[in-house]
């Protein structure tokens, strides 16, 4: 196999609204923070890979150069739904693993808005929103867990524990949306929006940006190791025929084959996972992916949840970040914040949050569609 | 505008004579049923071997939401239903005629198809349209 990729520099701004500035005036924030992180300049960078969606015609990768340094380096623009960040880090993995490049850039950015996400189902005719069911991405992921509660009797309060969990979480995490905590009752009588997901079991629309600057083995050697992160796994995948496919997205499926195929990649096991960010669109998706990504046994997620193994200080704590529940929610920055966060953890730079002794995390996103990215990555 | 009431989404027919039908496309190679017109079976890759069926009216409740909260103008709460139809197929829409109760809807109950005016919705041209619900059987 062809060298290994290190993450030497990976930064994310505070998410928040900033409806006052430009979505490649966001991104580019958090290209000069990895730039920085990494000690490098974007003269050093060999090309970009830029994940964003709400734009995703406008050329935002070349207008963040045009923000930071034009220095006539090839930019890629990438769209994947939610996995949109994850898709963009790995287009930059594949280059350097490819031989092309020894020093690459992955940048992604959002600009949210707030409001209900998905179901609009325009077209031709008359709405179908709420006349065939609902396409909110709150309904869509409640059928989902619903799916999950005929199966193994999962409860509406086992899905608002998994909310508690990541607003506590969130509380020790400064660049997240918000700090606040939600105890059980709050999250379990909060409005709700498609049963069992209350307004507080919804991801917050944020705006938002990630990047890392990734190396090959061997720039790594030359720019020092102290800091670097190895890139152990990179999978993605898309949505296997399922039979309900087309009617209810399969989340689960293509995350079970990502997940197989990451695991392989890097020779290892959930058990040598030491912390995970997981795609925690809603509450009702957390528990589904406690059983996807192999943490627990099928039938197991709410125990997983019951027991504590999944918060801070338990066997594999999830989203210790605040999850997308309370950090937010930038759809193209998702993935790359998710890989920010599992490096200071490696890095032992994520001060109260800190998980002791992780060596080796995992990050997931799915993005409706349906793809799937998952990045192993250790602290060597 | 059309004289006629016209179907809310294409697999709805309407036919000139006889009662409304759900058309799906099922794969004479390895049986999967579609919703939707369409060539090759994503299931099995056969090309051209897809035949017309009409859906049975009657499926089981396989999964199910209530919405409380929609984009505005739509009335809630209301049912968000996935039924797997007897017979092949996999449909989606709201399960009417029941208390939008969580604690009253179980997984696997019996549905049937029942087929009503769009909830009162029409086109920029005024045109009226037929659409499908589930109610409990």
């Amino acid at each position: 196999m062809s060298e290994d990729v290190y993450v030497l520099g990976v930064d994310m701004i505070k998410f928040g609204r900033f409806p006052d500035r430009t979505v490649p005036n966001i991104g580019a924030e958090a290209a000069l923070l990895a730039l920085d992180d990494a000690g490098l300049t974007i003269k050093d960078m060999q090309a970009m890979y830029c994940g964003n969606l709400g734009q995703a015609n406008a050329m935002v990768g070349q207008r963040i150069l045009q923000e930071i340094g034009q220095t006539g380096i090839p930019v890629v623009n990438c769209a994947n739904a939610c996995a949109t960040g994850a898709t963009a880090f790995r287009e930059a993995w594949m280059s350097i693993k490819a031989g092309i490049y020894d020093v690459v850039l992955a940048v992604g950015v959002e600009q949210m808005g707030k409001g209900l996400l998905g179901g609009a189902g325009g077209g031709d005719g008359i709405p179908k929103e709420g006349l065939l069911g609902s396409g909110t991405m709150p309904c869509v992921f409640a059928e989902a867990g619903m799916e999950h509660s005929k199966d193994h009797g999962t409860t509406f309060e086992q899905f608002a524990k998994i909310s508690v969990k990541n607003h506590h979480h969130s509380t020790l995490n400064p660049k997240a949306m918000y700090q606040i905590e939600t105890p059980l009752d709050v999250v379990m009588n909060a409005e709700m929006i498609s049963y069992p997901n209350t307004k507080l079991m919804c991801s917050v629309n944020v705006d938002g940006s990630a990047a890392a600057v990734l190396v090959s083995e061997k720039k790594a050697k030359e720019l020092g190791m102290a800091r670097a992160v190895k890139v152990r796994a990179s999978a993605l995948a898309s949505d296997p025929y399922t039979d309900r496919d087309l009617v209810m997205p399969d989340v689960n499926a293509c995350t079970r084959i990502a997940a197989q195929q990451a695991y392989e990649m890097a020779g290892v096991g959930p058990e040598d996972v030491n912390l995970v960010e997981l795609h925690d669109c809603f509450a009702t998706a957390e528990m589904l992916h406690y059983e996807n990504l192999g943490l627990c046994k099928d039938g197991d997620a709410g125990k997983m949840i019951d027991e504590g193994h999944v918060e801070l200080g338990g066997k594999v704590p999830v989203n210790v970040s605040g999850g997308l529940l309370s950090k937010g929610h930038p759809l193209g920055a998702t993935g790359i914040a998710n890989i920010y966060e599992v490096c200071t953890h490696l890095r032992g730079e994520a001060g109260a949050r800190q998980v002791e002794g992780a060596k080796m995390g995992m990050t997931h996103v799915i993005g409706l569609g349906t793809a799937c990215g998952i990045h192993i990555l250790e602290k060597v | 505008m059309s004289d006629k009431i016209l179907p809310a989404v294409g697999y709805l027919k309407i036919p000139d004579d006889g009662d409304p039908y759900l058309e799906g496309y099922k794969c004479d190679n390895c049986g999967a049923v579609f919703l939707g017109e369409r060539s090759v079976c994503s299931k099995c890759f056969t090309r051209d071997k897809m035949s017309t069926i009409k859906l049975k009216e009657t499926g089981v409740l396989h999964s199910f939401s209530v919405v409380y909260r929609s984009f505005p103008g739509i009335d809630v709460p209301y049912v968000s239903a996935i039924v797997d139809m007897d017979g092949g197929g996999t449909v989606k829409g709201n399960l009417i005629n029941i208390e939008p109760d969580p604690e009253k809807i179980d997984f696997g109950m019996k549905v049937k198809l029942t087929y009503q005016d769009a909830l009162g919705r029409k086109d920029k041209e005024g045109n009226s349209y037929l659409s499908y619900f589930f109610e409990p059987a």
